[in-house]
């Protein structure tokens, strides 16, 4: 018996009312620039182009009066204070300063580091280079939902830890740590305690006191400000943290970041903040029902659709599926109107599926299978209704052509099957 | 990734996608890959006994667009020709006409796997059928 399957060739998509194409979902990637950031910033590059660094002339003093107000507004929206806040170019810089930083500064107390295998290769690679320099380093697995086990961390802690770096909310399936917690066993061995809360700040409420945090990283881009600029939190008491500094010059940032300030990123990174400070617990509500309503209309849709990671400790805009027996590449062509992100190996550098993804125990087929959708500020309903139909539409098509769907509805077990790979 | 036009065509038009009998004497099954490495090919052909010329080809892909595109392709490739020709059929004829680029050769290379495979899996067939036949006389 032959089966001859009429694959429906993918039609040319036509835009509903409200909706422009491409649609915009990667929103852990980078935001657009909110327009009242981009006002904000722009008398900052021809009129106020003074450096900040200049204290004898108006030029000088309207620049440092920008960085000071951005200054107050960051450390506003994550309860600290405002000599607390160093600007560097963004959150890689500020994994880096923090993690190299805090283990020069506290060599002589031990040379233990903590971390966790989903983090950002920020902090990934940043601990790798450590371990070459003499320092020891602890990868903590995650559980199936992405948290860390705290008595795996307790477990991992000795006199010899410096530093513990875990991220607050993670770039691929947005699940939250719990940071609070974390923050305390830390403060109770005297260890220090870095975050990097790139996809988290202006996203939830983050405070460095009541969660515990010692130093921590912030982007601007990922909370619709520009890319290029971000900060580093860095407790000032309770305990006080000094941290060496990476990149050595004309000292500014009270010696911690030399170089000339960046400032219409900067007076931008404070815009972005003081929107958030108004607005994120309006925006949270509206994200976190858009991110519903899409996985419900793909999850009624569609069988065989897995969420990766905690739904319920998780950021209000993020969701990330796998897609059975669907490689994520060919689903992502599918839908090439709109923007999101795979984990599937095709779609990045090292041909290898999301090592995040990896760590859950997601098997490499359902990683390949994974789409991150990453909702944002300027995201509509009827754009999710656009995007949720055109998923459900691509993945049935991608079955139809899809051996493994069909030995699976055969009820062969694809575990059991011996694969002929290469 | 920019995709080559005839990639996307085969994407978004796939030629001989199904399945044949494959408990049949007459076709041959090949399937290779593995879902782990983010690409499975199924690839059968139903072979004309007595011409060993390949009568129909269906194809099923879990995979990139370019392993859809090759898979696509290839089974246009084989029908027609008889099973010698078409094992003559080279991974690097099918990386030409998709213009794939250095990262998806292996795509093409699963392909040329997959006409082997079916090809090998009808001999296979026949080999049995044969003494059978003359058993049975």
């Amino acid at each position: 018996m032959s089966t001859d399957v009429k694959t429906i060739p993918q039609a040319e998509h036509v835009a509903p009312d409200g909706v422009k194409l491409p649609v915009y979902m990667d929103n852990h990637a980078t935001t657009p620039m909110d327009p009242r950031v981009l006002e904000e910033m722009l008398p900052y590059f021809m009129e106020k182009f003074g450096n900040a660094a200049s204290r004898n002339h108006s030029f000088g003093w309207a620049g440092e009066e920008g960085v000071e107000t951005a200054r107050e507004r960051v450390a506003k929206l994550v309860g600290a204070t405002t000599k607390e806040i160093i600007f560097t170019s963004g959150a890689t810089e500020s994994d880096n300063l923090a993690i190299k930083g805090v283990a020069e500064m506290y060599k002589e107390k031990g040379n233990h580091i903590i971390t966790a295998v989903t983090e950002h290769k920020a902090v990934l690679d940043t601990c790798k280079r450590l371990e070459k320099y003499g320092y020891r380093v602890t990868y903590l697995p995650v559980q199936k939902d992405g948290l860390v086990d705290l008595e795996d961390l307790k477990r991992a802690m000795d006199d010899k830890t410096i530093l513990v770096t875990i991220m607050w909310a993670n770039n691929e399936i947005g699940v939250l740590q719990p940071v609070a917690e974390i923050g305390k066993l830390c403060r109770e061995r005297g260890i220090i305690f870095h975050t990097d809360a790139t996809q988290a700040v202006g996203k939830i409420p983050v405070d460095v006191n009541k969660n515990n945090i010692d130093v921590m990283s912030i982007s601007a881009h990922k909370m619709y400000g520009p890319k290029g600029v971000g900060a580093l939190y860095v407790r000032r008491k309770n305990p006080r943290v000094q941290i060496s500094a990476i990149i050595d010059g004309g000292g500014h940032e009270r010696g911690m970041r030399s170089g000339t300030l960046n400032v219409p990123g900067i007076v931008g990174l404070g815009k972005a903040c003081a929107i958030a400070s108004e607005e994120m617990a309006k925006e949270s509500c509206k994200l976190a029902g858009l991110r519903n309503r899409l996985r419900d209309k793909i999850m009624g849709g569609l069988d065989e659709v897995y969420i990766n990671g905690s739904w319920e400790h998780r950021l209000p805009g993020n969701l990330n599926i796998s897609f059975a027996y669907v490689e994520g590449e060919s689903l992502l062509m599918g839908i090439n109107d709109i923007a999101v992100s795979s984990g599937s190996a095709c779609t990045s550098a090292t041909l290898e599926p999301s090592y995040v993804l990896k760590a859950l125990g997601t098997g490499d087929d359902l990683a390949h299978s994974s789409i991150r959708f990453g909702l944002g500020r300027f995201n509509t309903e009827a754009e999710v209704d656009y995007v949720a139909d055109r998923v459900v539409e691509t993945v049935s098509r991608l079955r139809e052509l899809s051996p493994l769907y069909e030995m699976a509805k055969e009820g062969v077990d694809l575990k059991s099957v011996k694969w002929a790979a290469e | 990734m920019a995709y080559s036009d005839k990639v996307l065509d085969h994407y978004s038009n796939p030629r001989n996608v199904g399945s044949l009998d494959k408990n049949s004497s007459e076709v041959g099954t090949g399937l290779v890959g593995a879902p782990e490495c983010g690409d499975v090919m199924k690839l059968q052909i139903k072979v004309n006994p007595q011409t060993n010329v390949i009568e129909d080809a269906k194809f099923k892909t879990f995979g990139c667009g370019s392993a859809i595109a090759s898979s696509s392709l290839a089974t246009e490739w084989v029908k027609g020709k008889t099973v010698d020709e078409a094992l003559q059929i080279k991974n690097t004829e099918i990386v030409k006409e998709l213009s794939l680029p250095p990262v998806k050769i292996h795509c093409s290379v699963l392909a040329e796997d997959a006409i082997r495979a079916a090809i090998h899996d009808w001999k296979k067939k026949q080999d049995v059928a044969k003494p059978a036949t003359v058993a049975a006389q």
